[in-house]
This record gives structure tokens, C-alpha cells and sequence, in this order.
């Protein structure tokens, strides 16, 4: 069997195997651990998952929201709003980088930055008004359906593109970027910008009901749908992301939804992770990461689903 | 290849304020711990409140919303919050940098997108839209 092969359904089946064990440290009263081992035990996790999100190709709020809100004891509320701050405080730390390497294109995610930033705010606010038992069910379907997206998505390194779209042309959406794995420039133009917009506003109310951050779905729009070579998608949409979980997190931050308590080591343990992952990205099998990042989510979808529909409390 | 001046500028505000808003947190969390500073919930206490809503949590504890935690700073719960209002600053004082830049070159769709951008943050750090 071939790695690229490897059946969904064995997947599928691990994780429910995983769901049906006692989640014995989540059914106890919190009240029984000591306060402090709660913030070490959120510290330690979000530095495994910041050393897992690099290799596996994914931001870490995607990771940190359903395995922190399905296994600590703290309200959806103040988790979605540290999800949102891990998310961007990763973005913040590989931004600089590479817009310096080329990786990253202000022209392109700036227009698309701003309509997600926009519905961000929206979904934050409907986030927060909605009740826990919707927000939780919609969060497993959430989880599940991003799950079917990194599995099934393809990947595109130089997708063609024929002709720009007027509105990139207008935008002058275009450029040449150092591509070092070929050692050559490599020109680049979009098409079918109105559609990445139209994504990019539903990728926005997604990050804000959920603080997921968005980096799950910017890829497959900016590589698959626009055209932007997959380089540059990657890097290009962790600038998207500050700007997109920055606009939800004020929201979250108003409405006195984050606790230092559970923002901050989520956030040190979580850059500090990531950074070991970068070296990890170099001497591990990304595609053995990724299979266990994906296990892992279905895992807390299910976990996620559950507790919404009141049947794994 | 070549990488616009204001790409650089970008890249680099963000990077300050990056590091800014990370150390400001790290320094606020260590104090907030350290029991330096009086917390109006003391971390013992939080794991009775942590499993709330934000509603009922700030209903019970008196916690702040909008920017009320600006006149709570001397409290170590609220201080780590600096740290965190920078990181979340630095996206909108870097496209402030950005719609400088356009302005100066006449980049008329781009000062659009920039100040629409930049209205959108101002707006949602406001606190208008969470304020009832």
C-alpha cells in the first residue's frame, strides 16, 4: 500500500476507537486537580502542538480549539478567543520572514484580508451569541468537514493560469517570487479572484464563530481556486490570517472573553512548539505528521460533536 | 527578484511589534503568577469561574469589558492583557505603514483597500460592536 493510498477509513476507524476510550483526565471535576496543573498541562500541549501544526502544514488554532475545549475545563468562550491570539501570534512570527523571502505577497492578501476581516468580526459576534450546545455541534462538523479537506485536497505547485481576471488586473495582483527548491524565478498571476473573494468572506465567518484561524482553508483557496503557486499561498495566508483573527480577537477581547491565564501559555507554549518544529520539519516524515494531525482532529470533531448533542458530556 | 520597500516596512513593524507584545506578555504572565501584583481573581479561585460564559463570568467576578481593563492595570490578571492588545495592535500599525506608502505613490485602489482595512480594525477595537 502506498503512502499516498493510505484508506480514509482506517483513519476513521482509529479515531473511533480513540472516541470510544475513557476520556478519564476530561470526565474529572476540575476541582480535584491542583489550579496550576491546568495552565502547565494547556502550556505543555500547546508546545506538542505547535512542534506537530509545522510539519503537518496547519495553523495551530485549527488544532488548539477542539482538543482544548473538548479536554480542559474551561468555556468555549475564553478558549475560541486564545485559538484566535495561537493563530495569530504564529502568523505574527513567520510574517516578517516571508514577505522578506518573497513568500508572502502584500498585493494579494491585502484585498482578500479585508473582506475575511470583515465577516471575522460578524462570526465573532454570532459566536458569541449563539448557544454553547449549537456553537459545540457546529464545531465537530466544522472539524470533521476540514478534516475531508486536508485529506482530499490536492495540491497544486504551479497551478496554470491562463489568463488574470479583470479585478486582479485592476489590483494588479501578479508578481515573480525565488522559488529555491527549482533555483529559479517563477512568474505568477491569478484568476477567478471573485470566487476567492466570495471564500475568503465565507473563510472569515468561520474563523470568527470558531477562532480557528484559517490557514486550513486559505491554502486550498489562494493554490486551488486562484491559481497562486503553493508557496505562495502558504506564505501569503498567514499574512491573511493576523489581519483576519486580528479584527475577531478585538471582538473577543471587548467582550472580556480572554483569561490571561488560558491565552498566555497557549500562546508561549505554542510559538515556543513551533519553532522545534521547524527543525522537526527537516529530520521527520511530514506525511506520518500530517496522518496523525488528521487522527487527532477526527478524534476532537467527534469529541466536539458529542458534547454538543449532549451525548459524551 | 525584488521585494517592494513597503513589503520590507511591513515585515519589519510587524516583526516589532511581534516581539513587543510577546515579551510584554511573557513579563505580564510571569508577574501575574509570581503573585507581585493583586489579581481581582485569584488563580486558585479561577477554576470555579473558568467554566462560564464570558457573560456569567463577568457578571460574577466583575471582570472588565472593552477597554475598562486599561484602568485596571495594576491587577496581575489584567496586566498579561497589554502583551496581547500589542500583538493584536501591530497588524493595524502595520497597514497604517502600508497606506503611507500608497499614498505617497498615488496607489488609488490600494489606499481604498487600506483604509477600509484599517476602519474595520478601528471598528472591531473599539468596542462599539460589543458594547450592549
Amino acid at each position: 500500500m502506498s503512502r499516498t493510498t493510505y484508506p480514509f477509513s482506517r483513519l476513521a476507524v482509529f479515531s473511533a476507537l480513540l472516541a470510544c476510550a475513557p476520556a478519564a483526565f476530561a470526565a474529572e471535576p476540575a476541582v480535584a486537580v491542583a489550579w496550576w496543573l491546568w495552565p502547565l498541562g494547556l502550556f505543555v500541549l500547546c508546545f506538542v502542538l505547535g512542534m506537530l501544526a509545522v510539519p503537518a502544514g496547519v495553523g495551530g488554532g485549527v488544532l488548539f480549539v477542539p482538543i482544548v475545549s473538548g479536554f480542559f475545563p474551561f468555556h468555549l468562550d475564553f478558549v475560541r478567543s486564545a485559538g484566535l491570539l495561537v493563530a495569530l501570534a504564529g502568523a505574527l512570527a513567520a510574517g516578517p520572514g516571508l514577505l522578506r523571502l518573497g513568500l508572502a505577497d502584500l498585493r494579494l492578501a491585502l484585498p482578500l484580508a479585508l473582506v475575511a476581516s470583515t465577516t471575522s468580526i460578524v462570526g465573532a459576534l454570532i459566536g458569541l451569541a449563539l448557544p454553547i450546545a449549537v456553537v459545540q455541534t457546529a464545531l465537530g462538523m466544522a472539524i470533521l468537514m476540514i478534516v475531508m479537506i486536508m485529506w482530499r485536497a490536492k495540491k497544486s505547485e504551479f497551478p496554470q493560469v491562463e489568463r488574470a481576471d479583470r479585478l486582479s488586473q485592476a489590483l494588479r495582483i501578479h508578481g515573480i517570487f525565488y522559488d529555491t527548491s527549482h533555483g529559479r524565478n517563477v512568474e505568477w498571476r491569478v484568476h477567478r479572484t471573485p470566487l476567492g473573494i466570495f471564500l475568503f468572506a465565507l473563510i472569515g465567518l468561520l474563523a470568527g464563530v470558531f477562532g480557528l484561524g484559517a490557514g486550513w482553508a486559505n491554502v486550498p483557496a489562494l493554490n486551488l481556486v486562484m491559481g497562486v503557486p503553493l508557496r505562495l499561498s502558504a506564505g501569503s495566508s498567514g499574512l491573511i490570517l493576523s489581519i483576519v483573527d486580528t479584527s475577531a480577537a478585538w471582538v473577543y477581547i471587548n467582550k472580556g472573553a480572554v483569561l490571561a491565564i488560558i491565552a498566555a501559555p497557549s500562546v508561549i507554549g505554542m510559538m515556543l512548539g513551533a519553532r522545534i518544529g521547524v527543525r522537526l520539519l527537516q529530520i521527520v516524515n511530514a506525511t506520518v505528521i500530517r496522518r496523525l494531525v488528521i487522527a487527532i482532529l477526527i478524534f476532537a470533531g467527534l469529541r466536539a460533536l458529542g458534547r454538543g448533542l449532549g451525548v459524551w458530556s | 527578484m525584488k521585494i517592494s520597500p513597503e513589503q520590507r516596512q511591513f515585515a519589519r513593524v510587524l516583526e516589532i511589534g511581534m516581539r513587543a507584545g510577546l515579551v510584554l506578555l511573557v513579563c505580564g504572565f510571569g508577574v501575574y503568577m509570581s503573585g507581585w501584583l493583586p489579581a481581582s481573581v485569584a488563580p486558585a479561585s479561577l477554576p470555579e469561574f473558568w467554566g462560564l460564559s464570558v457573560t456569567e463570568f463577568r457578571r460574577v467576578t466583575g471582570a472588565p469589558n472593552g477597554w475598562d481593563w486599561l484602568g485596571r492595570l495594576g491587577y496581575g490578571d489584567t496586566l498579561p492583557l497589554f502583551g496581547i492588545v500589542v500583538l493584536c495592535a501591530t497588524t493595524l500599525a502595520a497597514i497604517g505603514v502600508l497606506l503611507v506608502s500608497c499614498l505617497r505613490r498615488a496607489d488609488r485602489f490600494y489606499i481604498a483597500i487600506a483604509m477600509l482595512e484599517i476602519l474595520v480594525l478601528l471598528l472591531a477595537a473599539s468596542g462599539v460592536l460589543t458594547a450592549h
